[in-house]
């Protein structure tokens, strides 16, 4: 399903259900903001405008009714490239520097090298870096919890391409579908938390 | 000067042993005590060392803050007849009548009627800059953020006027409908998410307890955490050793939600600072301070 057009058909829906008056602020700070903000570096305008899905989350406080969500949910698992080789497992060690990597993405970032996942930033995840964040969950011994079977190597690896699949304004990036990591470095992170022999299984 | 010089060292110096205990605590293998540690660690996770630390330094500091230096700058430059017109900022209103300084910076950003609009302290010096001193605007916001080779004149102006409401109560104003409006308006900014990486304000400022690495995150939509929005601002940085206002604070958020830049005192940044002010109101303001 084209996803623009169900995305705008949730929108539609929505804006129907929520107050006139927020929709009114919103309007007026998505005006204010294209006035007053200048493309810099990497960082173009079109960074302003909503995609659908961000439209859905900002009229609903990140809350949309169960059924929008659901379906705007399957939109984007369906627009996940997995592995053409139907490998998930990469390289651990590659993993932990994508994960330690906070580069990418902002005006100041050069648009040359390897952005980074700022996996640290928000995860604990190894056992020995202790400057970890905690607006996400802790991954540590994720593989040794959750086990380390295919279904889960494709879930973890679909969860980092676009955690908006499973969860539809989760505060999570996503990683694939707006090409910040490569099909390589999403198999490392993949590794990172579901090798065995990775130290977060340790 | 000496005894500021002579805090700095000592309090260097503690900073240093902090933050070598954390690199070796890091560098250190995993006992199985500090993995199962660890393992419980999450959205509770107590400070980290080196938080702490930091946290001793800043009330060692604040007694003796560099801030003291850009305030007194600061105070030169606004009595300093300057400018294509030769003028002081002495006639400059802050809200509260020209030259009126203490108490206007915990009522602001507020609706100034000569301008129509809701203005922040920095945008507002900006305004008396241009108006009474004859700066242009678009030289004011060229480079308008300190780094190595210099410390803009509204940063130290900023500071200064900040220095005249230390130990006052915030209380932003929200009488104008325009006022009220601003409020309004920066909320629905704190709350747009958009750009590469789905960020708002929110992401980051919306939960108690949250940390991004070791920095701990404070929710500036709760009453008691939004002071954090004011306290410590403007700030001299550790990190470079630059003073730096909420102007820059605002500049960086941006540049790390990944979205395109901010113009310098814009309406944009009014309206955020109104929304946070706001939240923070009641508290007591401890004046220009130090930031991590």
């Amino acid at each position: 399903m084209n996803l623009t057009k169900a995305s705008m058909l949730g929108a539609a829906a929505l804006a129907i259900a929520f107050t006139a008056s927020a929709d009114d602020d919103r309007g007026k700070a998505a005006a204010l903001m294209k006035r007053d903000f200048h493309a810099k570096g990497i960082a173009g305008m079109d960074r302003l405008n909503e995609d659908g899905l961000q439209a859905v989350c900002n009229r609903s406080q990140n809350q949309p009714p169960k059924e929008i969500a659901g379906r705007l949910e399957r939109d984007q698992l369906e627009s996940v490239r997995y592995p053409a080789d139907g490998k998930f497992l990469g390289d651990w060690k590659s993993g932990e520097s994508v994960a330690q990597n906070g580069r990418g993405m902002t005006w100041s970032d050069g648009g040359s090298g390897a952005n980074g996942g700022s996996c640290y930033n928000c995860h604990q995840i190894g056992p020995v870096e202790t400057s970890f964040g905690t607006i996400g969950n802790s991954l540590f011994q994720f593989g040794k919890i959750r086990g380390y079977g295919p279904d889960v190597q494709k879930y973890v690896y679909g969860k980092i391409y676009n955690a908006k699949a499973f969860n539809l304004c989760s505060t999570m990036p996503r990683f694939g579908h707006t090409g910040t990591l490569t099909e390589k470095q999403i198999k490392d992170l993949v590794a990172l938390l579901l090798d065995p022999n990775s130290p977060v299984n340790k | 000067m000496l005894s500021i010089k002579l805090r700095v060292a000592v309090a260097l110096t503690g900073l240093a042993v902090a933050c070598a205990a954390d690199a070796q605590q890091r560098e250190a293998a995993p006992s199985k005590k500090a993995a199962a540690q660890s393992k419980k660690a999450g959205a509770g996770a107590p400070k980290s060392a080196i938080t702490a630390e930091f946290e001793k330094f800043r009330e060692v500091m604040e007694d003796a803050s560099p801030a003291e230096l850009f305030e007194a700058r600061g105070e030169d430059l606004w009595k300093t007849k300057r400018g294509p017109k030769n003028a002081s900022l002495e006639q400059c209103d802050l809200g509260l009548g020209p030259g009126v300084l203490k108490g206007a910076y915990v009522r602001m950003p507020r609706y100034f009627a000569d301008a129509d609009q809701v203005m922040d302290v920095e945008r507002r010096i900006v305004h008396c800059m241009v108006t009474l001193q004859g700066f242009k605007a678009e030289d004011l916001a060229r480079q308008p953020f300190s780094d190595d080779s210099r410390t803009p004149d509204p940063v130290s102006l900023v500071t200064y006027v900040a220095g005249q409401s230390r130990g006052m109560k915030i209380e932003v104003p929200q009488k104008h409908p325009k006022e009220r409006e601003a409020y309004d308006v920066g909320r629905a900014i704190f709350n747009f998410r958009a750009g590469a990486w789905d960020f708002s304000c929110a992401s980051c400022h919306s939960e108690d307890g949250k940390r991004i690495r070791t920095q701990d995150l404070p929710n500036l939509t709760s009453k008691e955490q939004a002071i954090a929005a004011f306290q410590g601002w403007p700030g001299y940085r550790m990190t470079g050793g630059f003073m730096h206002t909420l102007q820059w604070r605002m500049n960086d958020c941006f540049r790390q939600q990944r979205f395109p830049e901010p113009g310098y005192v814009s309406e944009t940044i009014s309206d955020l600072m109104t929304y946070m002010g706001v939240n923070a109101n009641g508290h007591l303001y401890k004046g220009p301070g130090i930031k991590r």
